[in-house]
């Protein structure tokens, strides 16, 4: 592998579909924790809800694409809805503890033997995204996009997953902008300032996970569309533990900060692993086997993630003032 | 950069390394053991097929993944091996037919299994041959069986518990990197024991003995830093979670996916319908011991009752002259001696991988939520509880949805009570 093929991979990385899943669940964090504070630990469970609630759609109802998206969004509403009515009243940490463990006992249900009937056990679901396909304007051919060639339905794939970061971006800028934005930011700051001045904190918090958690709805539907493949191994804490690094990586409270996060984080870690691969086929690192150059990704996701928060906790854009981490 | 950043990066980088160089001396083999087969594939499925000691040959085994299918046969020994090259689970297939007249699988549904690589590269297979023991028990035999395996799961946690609730009353911290210490403790159990061969208690000493020094390296290098820097208690659980990302994954990287056996020879020992081992019961007995222990400490020594004092106010008392830091740094030797022990215990009777203390952690929480945060007594009562809920749950429900139950009850402790059965209500605002 030389140099350019090196870049071009890092490049294709850079738009992946499966990048762009991360960056929606990321702009939804930013909704929970960079513009409200809420220390949400189960991402992964929206995603995964998301993704299931599609494909359930789709492949048990037999609905179509519009129909399944909007089951799919249901779902995750449903489920921040369901954990944060009871929770959003706990105190930050402990809130990050029920949604880790409610994240957790959601995967290993979805995933076991029992359930399988619902979800497709620890198989999960596939080839559900007809419909979607189904919808490519672009006709059949190859596309070459400087260093990276497409067919047209990856073409599609990535033109719908970053348009809808476009609109996520656009959207949240909006909420952030208008008044009830500004009470989310008040909330961060001091919640009992915003309560003293007569607003209802418990409501503005529920509204913010609903709305964060539909956003990595969709992302989770974007992370499973390309490859037409639902695994509940996807769904596990390493899932949650990444978007946080690259929701940190960029900002919290920033609006592009999950963007930039997203894409130099999965460029960084394809540079690193194909640098790693090289220096390991060159017999330069004899205590390291090939295959194990894909378990330094989670160390280097945890590595980041400790040297941002101490170091760093504004991320790339963010203001230092802003990202206090209350509590 | 001022000199306060220098500090935490320059210990931090450091601990990684000494934690590096001193992984990477003990185990300069055991990382490739499982990988020595000069194969293309990156993934290893594994087993051998036996019954009553006698290897069947000549099987014909089919791994297979979406339209993918690999296949081999058993070879003299009933040994065989399969290389897969992605990673996802597998389903490993037995070819009945090529199965010898002689030998009967323990039950018919039982050529057909899993081998789960989405975590690892190694998976061992297991097909049972020979006359499937099922013995009928009655309910009454069966909960007995259940409470016993839960008492005893439960003072393994307990123990690991009321270390994360020591550190967590004295520091705020919401330790996420607590796990590790257990699977630390499991691995250096597998060193020292089962690859070194050493005796059974210089091996569980020593495994005790580097848990303790990690855990005093970790509050040294990381948290006295951060302390230091009084960065805000939310930050640094994030901080313990991209720690305990990293130990895990380092320990994954030195002692590979596999499942090590720890247990070595145990004799097998009937209690009325329970069947357990002399390695269990003793281990049961250590457990209780370590929580006497724990218990005494608190409650009659002057450094217990320091200790106490800081988990209640520690301004309040580094004003009458206890030095807080010194409690701390304490605390954490004992809490890493205790998470170690747990660890060493568990492994040796469940065996142990590179995430078995992540996967027990959300339970450690439950139990010492529970319990009420802070609160170590608590932490151990929570503990029982919750090791009792998680074995007794299998009699209702699918098994493999024994840590949900867990799960949830410490969802719903977080939302009805969540200063815990024990715990005092000031802790929560």
């Amino acid at each position: 592998m030389d140099i350019i093929q090196i870049l071009s991979l890092a490049l294709n990385e850079l738009v992946a579909p499966m990048t762009v899943g991360y960056i929606l669940c990321a702009i939804g964090l930013a909704v929970h924790f960079g513009f409200t504070g809420l220390l949400n630990f189960g991402q992964a469970a929206f995603a995964a809800l998301g993704a299931y609630g599609y494909g359930y759609a789709v492949l048990v109802f037999g609905w179509d694409l519009w129909g399944a998206i909007l089951f799919g969004l249901i779902c995750a509403m449903a489920f921040a809805a369901l954990l944060g009515i009871p929770t959003l009243r706990l105190r930050a940490d402990y809130l990050a503890i029920v949604t880790i463990a409610a994240s957790q006992a959601l995967r290993f249900t979805v995933g076991s033997s029992t359930a399988a009937p619902i979800t497709g056990g620890s198989a999960g679901q596939s080839q559900f995204g007809e419909s979607f396909y189904a919808l490519n304007p672009f006709p059949e051919g190859e596309y070459n996009l400087g260093t990276v060639t497409l067919t047209n339905l990856e073409l599609w794939m990535r033109v719908v997953a970053w348009g809808l970061v476009a609109i996520a971006a656009l959207f949240v800028f909006a909420l952030t902008r208008s008044p009830w934005g500004r009470v989310l930011k008040g909330i961060r700051e001091d919640e009992d300032a915003v309560r003293a001045l007569g607003k209802n904190v418990f409501a503005y918090k529920l509204q913010a996970l609903v709305i964060g958690g539909s956003i990595a709805a969709f992302g989770g539907m974007v992370f499973v569309m390309s490859s037409q493949a639902n695994e509940p191994t996807n769904w596990g804490t390493n899932f949650t533990f990444i978007t946080w690094t690259i929701l940190l990586l960029g900002g919290a409270a920033t609006i592009l900060g999950p963007i930039v996060g997203g894409m130099v984080f999965f460029a960084l870690l394809t540079l690193i692993e194909s640098f790693l691969e090289i220096l390991v086929n060159a017999g330069l690192l004899p205590f390291l086997l090939i295959e194990q150059v894909a378990q330094i990704r989670f160390l280097l996701v945890g590595l980041i993630l400790m040297l941002l928060v101490i170091f760093r906790p504004q991320g790339f854009f963010g203001n230092k003032k802003e990202m206090q981490f209350n509590g | 950069m001022n000199r306060l950043l220098k500090g935490p990066a320059r210990a931090i980088g450091a601990l990684i390394a000494g934690f590096l160089i001193f992984a990477g001396l003990l185990t300069a083999s055991p990382a490739s053991a499982a990988d020595a087969d000069p194969s293309t594939f990156a993934y290893t499925i594994a087993g051998t097929l036996q019954q009553d000691d006698t290897p069947i040959t000549g099987v014909t085994i089919i791994a297979s993944k979406d339209a993918e299918k690999f296949e081999t046969k058993s070879d003299e020994f009933g040994e065989w091996t399969i290389m897969v090259p992605t990673d996802g689970i597998w389903k490993v297939e037995l070819d009945t037919t090529t199965i010898p007249k002689e030998f009967n699988l323990a039950n018919k549904d039982g050529a057909v299994n899993e081998a789960d690589l989405s975590q690892t590269d190694f998976a061992a297979v297991l097909f049972k041959f020979g006359t499937d023991v099922v013995v009928k028990q009655s309910f009454t035999d069966q909960l007995l069986v259940r409470v016993f395996a839960g008492f005893n799961f439960g003072l393994m946690l307990a123990i690991a518990a009321i270390g994360i609730t020591l550190i967590y009353g004295t520091t705020g911290l919401n330790n996420f990197a607590h796990g590790e210490m257990v699977t630390l403790g499991a691995m250096m159990m597998w060193l020292f024991y089962s690859f070194f061969q050493w005796n059974i208690l210089v091996a569980g000493l020593v495994a005790v003995a580097a848990v303790t020094a990690f855990g005093w390296a970790q509050d040294a290098g990381i948290w006295k830093p951060l302390r230091k820097r009084r960065l805000g208690l939310n930050q640094m659980m994030i901080v313990s979670i991209g720690f305990g990302i990293v130990a895990r994954y380092l320990i994954l990287l030195f002692f590979a996916g596999d499942t090590k056996d720890i247990s070595g020879a145990a004799t097998v020992i009937q209690l009325g319908p329970i069947f357990t081992s002399d390695v269990t019961l003793v281990s049961m007995v250590i457990s209780v011991l370590a929580l006497l222990g724990v218990a005494y400490f608190l409650t009659r020594t002057r450094i217990g009752k320091a200790t106490r004092a800081v988990s209640d106010n520690s301004s309040l008392a580094a004003s009458t002259g206890i030095d807080v830091e010194r409690i701390i740094r304490i605390v954490w030797v004992v809490a890493a001696a205790l998470t170690g022990l747990a660890g060493v215990l568990y492994g040796l009777q469940f065996q142990g991988n590179w995430s078995m203390g992540y996967d027990i952690l959300l339970l450690l929480f439950a139990a010492v939520t529970l319990g009420g945060l802070g609160a170590p007594l608590g932490a151990a009562v929570g503990a029982l509880i919750i090791g009792m809920v998680v074995e007794v749950s299998t009699l209702f429900m699918p098994s493999e949805l024994k840590y949900v139950s867990a799960l949830l009850i410490l969802i719903v402790i977080l939302v009805v009570r969540p200063q815990g059965v024990l715990g005092k209500k000031q802790r929560i605002g």
